[in-house]
């Protein structure tokens, strides 16, 4: 193993114009990521226009600082709100909120910011070690396996939460249809096209996730009426005490662990990490009546765990082109624009962007830990902004901000339409993340397929006698059978748990409508 | 996005204490939000995408299909049109009685007058450029949708769009249609 890129890395990104760009992503990630409803999918949504004009290495390091800024903004708000940013931090708000209560607010958030950023580094060294690894591994995959691999990552998203899985698949399998939009690189042929020259070279990526995510959200918050309005908690010294520091170090060494490990997992690892994480200390503490009333192991151990499973996300990206969840498919999207090609050829001929996107994400996470602390005045500040006065704030970047990208008014359309659907999809249920990460990974899951059944012959029996793809095509098997089988078994003992999903505040949430099919199945 | 306790075999204790989080959780969330809307919105769904997954059939083999040794154009879509079409079938039968959907309310309109005015504003922006279209967004969201007095309205909108052409055609010098 040759460490001397990643050194090499380090001298790039600690330039000083670097580290300033880092520096400007982490206070504009914190910023959106603060604004109520604004997860950190819709925050990299809206700003992925602003790394635009920036040269790559420079562009990738303020990624990583907005995509730390945009976790911790999440944080923030569910500690003062009781609004968590995405699902991985809803069970922060738990003992979170109680904290605020309390008025202690923030030692809270100062908890929070430790525990991320250790759960963050621990975290990034285990990236670093593991992924040239498993890249190692990956470099022999041909289409087959890349195909399989494809399909694998879209089905996890979809059904590794719970609740709409249908749902889920549906939306999944309109983002593959959406991403068949233009010229097929084959044939030549047009497709879906019209006869719009504008849909020729196929729909971009940016309008669609500022769209669905960005604008989506913005739109959906507009009907204020049914969210309760809560007034942010007073927040005074942001440092937590010695005996909090005390209290938390367990909590913090066991979620960098458990985060580290789940977050490697497709699909839900962030939130079952914080999940497992918190149930965890409650097991362990010796008085677990505490949890829930302002425990403040009940905030470290989440926010430690969702961080490192956060970054820990980034190994099926970086090592196989795989995005585990929504937050990944915008920072894989992001990747592209800079033509960065997520996968296992990155480590090996490209070791110095490789490097420099890990180093870029030790840096990101210090920064974030600097800021976090000092800032969290300004963003209560913030907080004490109506959302009516910060909604067209936020819709105006969004639609100058598309426009700039291509400079085109097509992508101002673009952004409405999809601002829409994401509006509408929420409202009927459907969770936009696997739309968005299926639209990302349709192009690469079409072209291997088709280079597959040329290389096999028109046979495509040839996708099982492969081991490496033969192998994924069971997993998939697996994956799509599995839920029905614990329904099954389910019916049979007549448990009818209601599940969580991967609801945001507001976001579509199913939680007891598997329940609710068994009993519809049941009648039948 | 969470998963079932299944994924990871946790030991007993935990696993209680898991599946009571979650139960918490999905308590916590469904507590947030406005009334479903019941039976009609879920075929309602079903029906929409059921259209797209046929229009989607209809129009891939209109590509040609092509053949397993030389697949067309039409082929990758026209599987992925049948799967849309399937699981919208499966949603019609199995998913009425789920309650993941929100009712639409008289805030709504809200929503809709919001929708309004930014497809205004890119009619007009290429047509008078950005500064009067996005006064007026910024004007309609914060008096209309957000009932802010005018003179809170005349304060920000302004400053916004300062900032803006600050932002965009100051520092970044791209090439946003203007009035100056």
């Amino acid at each position: 193993m040759d460490f001397t890129p990643l050194l090499h890395g380090f001298g790039i990104v600690l330039q000083p114009t670097n580290l300033l760009y880092c520096l400007i992503g982490v206070v504009i990630g914190m910023l959106i990521g603060v604004l109520p409803g604004l997860g950190p999918a819709a925050t990299i949504a809206i700003l992925l226009p602003i790394t635009y004009g920036i040269e790559p290495v420079s562009a990738i390091i303020m990624l990583a600082g907005i995509f730390y800024g945009a976790q911790y903004g999440g944080t923030i708000t569910s500690v003062l709100l009781r609004l968590p940013g995405e699902a991985s931090s809803v069970v922060t708000v738990f003992d979170g909120f109680a904290m605020a209560k309390q008025g202690r607010a923030g030692a809270a958030l100062g908890i929070a910011a430790i525990g991320s950023f250790i759960g963050g580094t621990v975290s990034i060294i285990g990236l670093s070690v593991l992924a040239p690894i498993v890249a190692g591994y990956a470099l022999d995959f041909g289409p087959p396996e890349y195909a399989a691999l494809g399909l694998l990552g879209v089905l996890l998203v979809s059904t590794v939460g719970n609740g709409g899985k249908l749902k889920a698949i549906i939306a999944a399998a309109v983002g593959l249809l959406i991403a068949t939009v233009g010229r097929d690189t084959f044939t030549g042929a047009e497709r879906f096209t019209f006869g719009n020259l504008n849909l020729a070279d196929g729909i971009d990526f940016v309008p669609i996730a500022m769209g669905l995510f960005g604008l989506g959200e913005i739109l959906y918050n507009l009907e204020e009426n049914h969210k309760k309005v809560h007034a942010p908690a007073k927040v005074t010294k942001v440092w937590p005490t010695r005996q909090d520091l005390n209290q938390s170090k367990g909590a913090i060494t066991r979620g960098s662990g458990i985060g580290f490990a789940l977050g490697i997992l497709p699909g839900g690892g962030a939130v079952l990490s914080s999940l497992v994480a918190y149930a965890v200390e409650k097991r362990r503490a010796p008085r677990p009546e505490r949890f829930g009333r302002g425990a403040i192991e009940g905030v470290a151990a989440p926010e430690t765990a969702n961080n490192a499973a956060a970054t820990s996300s980034f190994i099926p990206l970086l090592t196989l082109g795989i995005p585990a969840n929504a937050t990944m498919a915008l920072m894989f999207g992001a990747l592209l624009i800079q033509g960065v090609q997520p996968g296992p050829q990155l480590v090996d001929q490209h070791p110095d962007i490789f490097w420099g996107v890990i180093n870029s994400m030790y840096i990101g996470n210090i920064l974030l830990l600097i800021m976090s602390i000092p800032l969290v005045g300004v963003f209560v500040r913030i907080l004490r902004v109506r959302p009516a006065i910060l909604a067209p704030i936020t819709a105006l970047i969004t639609m100058l901000g598309v426009y700039t990208v291509n400079n085109s008014v097509f992508d101002v359309y673009l952004v409405i339409v999809f601002g829409v659907l994401g509006y509408l999809m929420k409202k009927f249920g459907f969770d936009p993340g696997p739309m968005v990460l299926a639209f990302v990974l349709g192009t690469l899951i079409e072209s291997s397929a088709r280079q597959s059944l040329l290389i096999f012959g028109g046979n495509p029996t040839g996708f099982l006698t492969r081991p490496i793809s033969g192998t994924i095509f069971a997993a998939i098997v697996v994956v799509a059978v599995f839920p029905l089988l614990r329904r099954a078994v389910r019916l049979r003992r007549g448990d009818a748990a209601p599940v969580v999903t991967d609801a945001g505040p507001a976001g579509t949430q199913q939680s007891s409508q598997v329940t609710r099919e068994h009993q519809s199945t049941e009648a039948k | 996005m969470s998963t079932t306790s299944s994924a990871v075999p946790p030991s007993t204790g935990e696993g209680d204490i898991l599946e009571e989080l979650k139960a918490e959780l999905a308590q916590e969330l469904e507590d947030e939000r406005p009334p479903h809307a019941g039976p009609l919105a879920q075929v309602g769904a079903g029906v929409a995408t059921l259209a797209l997954g046929v229009a989607g059939v209809v129009l891939s083999l209109g590509y040609g299909l092509g053949s397993l040794t030389q697949p067309g154009p039409g082929l990758w879509p026209f599987a992925v049109s049948v799967a849309v079409t399937a699981m919208s079938l499966a949603q019609l039968v199995f998913g009425r009685s789920a309650e993941d959907t929100e009712q639409f309310t008289r805030s709504s309109a809200l929503t809709a007058l919001g929708v309004a005015s930014l497809v205004a504003l890119a009619m007009l922006l290429p047509v008078v450029g950005f500064e009067v279209p996005s006064l007026v967004l910024m004007a309609v969201w914060l008096r209309f949708l957000g009932g802010e007095s005018w003179r809170m309205t005349a304060i920000v909108s302004v400053a916004t769009v300062a900032s803006m052409y600050g932002l965009f055609v100051l520092a970044l010098s791209i090439p946003l249609p203007r009035l100056i």
